[in-house]
C-alpha cells in the first residue's frame, strides 16, 4: 500500500532555514544540508525547500545549493520560491529537484503551469497555494513571504485547484493561512473539501503541533502528506515517534 | 568496475550520479555508446515522455546499440518501461529487450493518479539479485503514470489499482520502475546490487 508522507518544510532565507509564526518574525533553525541530512536519515519521507524571500523580492533561488542537497540526501525534496519561467524550473530540476513548486507565479501567470507540465511531465510540476477565509469563502493569497506586499486574490481556492489540475498541476500543497505556524492542528474543514475535488496527490500543510493532528488529517481529510515546519524543526515532534505512533493508530507509513 | 549513465539530455540524471557518488561508485557519463565502451555496465535513466526519450535513444544509436549489448543494464523508472515493446504514453515502439507493454495506469480506490510516493516492494522472484539484503515489503519511491502489468519477467511487483512490475528482469536486463537514488538506505542497497555485484 501507498505510505502516507510525512513532509519536513525548509522555509530558506539567504541560505539558513528559518522558521516564522503567520509569516512573520522568522528565526534561524540552522544551515541547509544539516537540516537536510537530518530529517532523511529520521525518516522524513521527503523534503520541500521554500525560499521564502525569493518571490517578493523578485529574486530566484540559487541553484547551486539545489545540488548541494541532492548530493546530500538519498529522499525525494521539492525546491519552491521565486521560480518564473520553464528555464527558472529546468535549473533547479537538472541540478537534481525531483520536482519544482509554483505559487504566486502560478497566479500571476496560469500559462506557466501548462507550459512546465507540458516540457517536464506532471509529476514534478507542484502548485502551492496559501488560502484562508475571506468573505465567507476560502480564497487564495499572493506574495506571502513579506507581509508588506501580501495581497489577496479574489480567485477561489476550490475554483483554483481544479484549474490548476486541468492545466497539468501533478501535486497541490495547500497551505492553511490561519492555522500556520501556531500548533493547533490542520485546517481538516478546508482539506476535506480541497480533497473532495483534488484528483492529484493532496499535501497538507499549516497547524501541525502534536502527532494527533497529523493522524486526523490523514484519516478524516484523506491527504496524501502532510508537511510540517515549527515542530520538527524545535524537536516538538521526532519523526521517529510519530511515524511509530502514526503506524501503531492503523496509518499506512514507512518505518 | 565502471558504470556508464546514459545521458540523453531528456532526462534529470543528477540524482542517479549523485546517489552513485555517494556509494563510491565510478561511472562516466555518456551520450553515445562509444563513450561507454570501457564501462562494464549501463544505467539507463529516465524522467518524461517515452516518446522523445526514444527519439533521443535512436539518434545517439544507444538504440540499436543496446539491443545487442551483453553488459549488465538497468533502466530506471521511465528508463525501466523503455526495455519493453511498446508505450501507451506515446504510442510508440521501444527498445524491446523485454516482451510487453506499457499501459495508463488506473489506480482505482487505492488513490490518486500519478502514482507518487513510498510503496513497498513484494520480491516475485526469490533469487533476483537486485534484491540481496533488501526485506520482502520495503518501501521505495515510486513516480509514475504508466506501468508494466505483472508478466513472465517480474522479479517483484507492487500494488496500486492493480499488480505493477516494480522490479523487470530479462538475463542481464534489469529495470527498476521506482527511484533507487531517492529510496533511501533500501534504493542504496540496490543501486549497490547493480554495481558491485554481478546483477
Amino acid at each position: 500500500m501507498l505510505a502516507r508522507r510525512i513532509i519536513p518544510c525548509l522555509d530558506v532565507r539567504d541560505g539558513r532555514v528559518v522558521k516564522g509564526v503567520r509569516f512573520q518574525n522568522h528565526e534561524d533553525v540552522g544551515g541547509i544540508e544539516e537540516l537536510a541530512q537530518r530529517y532523511a536519515h529520521e525518516g522524513a519521507d521527503e523534503l520541500v525547500f521554500y525560499d521564502i524571500s525569493a518571490s517578493p523580492a523578485g529574486r530566484t533561488v540559487e541553484p547551486e545549493w539545489v545540488g548541494r542537497v541532492a548530493k546530500a540526501i538519498d529522499i525525494p525534496f521539492c525546491v519552491a520560491g521565486g521560480i518564473r519561467s520553464l528555464e527558472h524550473a529546468r535549473a533547479r530540476l537538472f541540478g537534481g529537484a525531483d520536482k519544482i513548486s509554483i505559487n504566486t507565479p502560478a497566479l500571476e501567470n496560469p500559462d506557466l503551469i501548462d507550459a512546465m507540465a507540458k516540457e517536464f511531465g506532471s509529476q514534478c510540476v507542484v502548485v502551492g497555494i496559501d488560502s484562508r477565509v475571506i468573505d465567507g469563502d476560502w480564497r487564495c493569497h499572493k506574495n506571502t513571504g513579506d507581509p508588506s506586499r501580501t495581497s489577496t486574490e479574489h480567485r477561489k481556492t476550490l475554483d483554483w485547484i481544479r484549474e490548476v489540475i486541468d492545466r497539468g498541476a501533478g501535486e497541490i500543497v495547500l497551505n492553511c493561512m490561519d492555522q500556520d505556524g501556531v500548533r493547533e492542528g490542520y485546517d481538516i474543514e478546508q482539506l476535506a473539501a480541497a480533497r473532495e475535488v483534488c484528483s492529484v496527490p493532496l499535501i497538507a500543510s499549516g497547524g501541525a503541533g502534536a502527532m494527533e493532528h497529523f493522524r486526523d488529517v490523514f484519516q478524516q481529510a484523506d491527504v496524501d502528506g502532510a508537511l510540517a515546519a515549527s515542530v520538527f524543526h524545535k524537536a516538538v515532534i521526532a519523526i521517529p515517534d510519530l511515524k511509530a505512533w502514526l503506524s501503531d493508530e492503523g496509518v499506512e507509513i514507512r518505518v | 568496475m565502471t558504470t556508464a549513465i546514459i545521458d540523453t539530455s531528456t532526462a534529470n540524471i543528477a540524482s542517479v550520479r549523485y546517489a552513485l557518488e555517494r556509494l563510491g561508485a565510478r561511472y562516466r557519463l555518456t551520450e553515445t555508446p562509444e563513450e561507454a565502451q570501457e564501462c562494464d555496465r549501463i544505467i539507463l535513466p529516465g524522467v518524461g515522455a517515452a516518446g522523445p526519450a526514444m527519439k533521443r535513444l535512436i539518434a545517439t544509436g544507444w538504440a540499436q546499440a543496446l539491443r545487442k549489448d551483453q553488459r549488465p543494464l538497468l533502466g530506471v523508472c521511465l528508463g525501466m518501461q523503455l526495455l519493453y515493446d511498446y508505450s501507451a504514453e506515446s504510442d510508440c515502439e521501444m527498445l524491446g529487450l523485454i516482451p510487453g507493454r506499457i499501459e495508463r495506469l488506473d489506480p482505482g480506490a487505492d488513490g490518486p493518479w500519478p502514482h507518487m510516493g513510498w510503496n513497498t516492494l513484494t520480491p516475485v522472484k526469490s533469487d533476483e539479485p537486485l534484491l540481496e539484503g533488501v526485506p520482502a515489503g520495503a518501501h521505495v519511491y515510486f513516480v509514475h503514470g504508466f506501468y508494466a502489468p505483472i508478466g513472465a519477467h517480474t522479479a517483484a511487483s507492487t500494488q496500486y489499482g492493480t499488480g505493477i512490475t516494480a522490479i523487470a528482469r530479462k538475463g542481464h536486463v534489469a529495470g527498476c520502475q521506482f527511484h533507487p537514488e531517492r529510496s533511501a538506505k533500501t534504493g542504496a542497497q540496490i543501486l549497490t546490487n547493480f554495481v558491485k555485484g554481478a546483477a
